[in-house]
């Protein structure tokens, strides 16, 4: 979102973001090559324009301190925070939602007893940030932040509201679709990863250049839960599943401590 | 078939009320035995203050160590963990409390693992912030000899009389060396 308060009477329309979108995405294609992550330039999202570096990252082998990770424990999450919904005077108002699935590293192995943080908007489409000036109401029962830590087999579980799509000023009539904001840490430094959640069937992600900064299709599919019934909770809550995979990881540096 | 990893998204502008908590950026008590500041200013293309951009810092202990407890949410006051997170202010200024790391092998330059997030930028970047002063271990070093010395000169921090200075320029003339690791 622009930080800029004066009002932009030259706000692009939709068709100009998405004709860009879409010659980004036929460039690819003709390419060939396989991306899977997101573009750091990518002009579409006009806020990355100054941004993003316009050197090559440099490739390096990680260094000790680099193979670890920050610990946390039950010290620094309590089992509350994981749920979203709880806290306050009242309920919430929004769908209930039960967000669930597990954090694995590139080898499938679960990442054990990490931190998975969250924010979100509320089901109105406005967080609790005095920089929101998107008017719709805030809930008082309803923050939007959560923490747990990864259990044995490395799943997390969340219990919330459905976000509802925002107004921003990227363009003219921009919405960005409903997501749910991750923050989650590896076994290792390198696997640090801040993404987003999104939920299937939303029309406003086809149109939203955040989201499709990651131009392949499958790639950006990945950020897409999955309603699940069986994890829908009767006359309580429906249930998304969104499994996570960290890049790398320690155990790849050292397979024999996997062992041990 | 290994997974494939999940892709990364910009931190957004409103991480401010989820991210920050109590004691993000002090490791250690402000101005207690061994206490130092690195502190410094995140920059965009334009030279612009980003105000709205998170670092995270990630260090061994001064011995060199590697600290395994748990605490970087709820500090305790004596407990160091190694973590801490800092939101840039209004002026794009960062800094955090901590320990000055030693280097984890004898003969190695010692450096913060530093993370950035910010608005408008699409994923994290990583970088190192070297400590300066054992000229050696920096010469020895396998990243900071790999590169040209004006890049090599934006992955070592100055000093000032409180501790250490790193400035992250996200685009630029002086752009500051991003880095990936295998598998990225």
């Amino acid at each position: 979102m622009s930080s800029i308060a004066v009002p932009a009477p030259e706000l692009e329309p939709q068709s100009v973001i998405s004709s860009e979108i879409a010659a980004i995405e036929a460039g690819y294609r003709q390419a060939g090559v396989e991306e899977t992550q997101p573009r750091l330039d990518y002009p579409p999202y006009r806020s990355s324009t100054l941004r993003h570096p316009t050197g090559d990252l440099c490739d390096v082998e990680p260094e000790t301190i680099e193979r670890w990770a920050p610990c946390f424990g039950a010290r620094d999450v309590d089992p509350l925070e994981a749920d979203l919904t709880a806290g306050h005077a009242g309920e919430p108002i929004g769908e209930r939602i039960i967000l669930a699935g597990r954090v694995v590293d590139g080898a499938g192995r679960p990442v054990r007893g990490q931190l998975v943080e969250i924010w979100q908007a509320n089901a109105a489409g406005r967080y609790t940030h005095e920089r929101d000036q998107h008017p719709a109401p805030l809930d008082p029962n309803f923050t939007g932040t959560g923490r747990c830590l990864t259990d044995a087999d490395g799943r997390y579980r969340f219990q919330t509201i459905k976000p509802g799509p925002y107004p921003w000023r990227n363009h003219f009539n921009a919405w960005r679709p409903a997501h749910v904001h991750f923050s989650v840490f590896g076994s290792s430094f390198t696997q640090r990863l801040v993404t987003q959640l999104y939920f299937p069937g939303d029309p406003l992600r086809a149109l939203d250049p955040i989201y499709q900064s990651i131009i392949d299709d499958r790639a950006r599919d990945r950020l897409v839960a999955t309603y699940d019934h069986d994890l829908t909770s009767h006359e309580w809550a429906t249930g998304y599943r969104w499994d996570i995979v960290l890049t790398g990881g320690r155990q790849t540096w050292f397979e024999s401590e996997d062992v041990a | 078939m290994t997974p494939t990893a999940t892709p990364g998204q910009t931190v957004g502008p409103f991480f401010h009320y989820a991210l920050p908590y109590e004691g993000d950026r002090d490791l250690v008590p402000p101005g207690g035995p061994g206490a130092v500041v690195l502190r410094g200013q995140v920059l965009d293309g334009a030279g612009n203050a980003v105000p709205d951009a998170l670092v995270e810092l990630w260090q061994a202990r001064p011995d060199g160590t590697v600290a395994r407890e748990p605490g970087s949410l709820r500090r305790d006051g004596w407990t160091f963990t190694g973590f801490g997170r800092a939101a840039t202010g209004g002026d794009g200024c960062y800094a955090f409390s901590t320990l000055v790391p030693g280097p984890t092998e004898a003969g190695r330059a010692a450096f913060f693992a530093v993370t950035v997030f910010a608005r408008g930028l699409l994923d994290r970047l990583f970088t190192r912030a070297y400590v300066p002063g054992d000229s050696a271990a920096l010469a020895a070093d396998p990243l900071l000899s790999s590169l040209p010395a004006e890049r090599r000169r934006t992955l070592i921090a100055s000093t000032d009389e409180r501790g250490f200075v790193f400035d992250i320029r996200l685009q630029g003339g002086d752009e500051t060396v991003f880095l990936r690791y295998p598998g990225q």
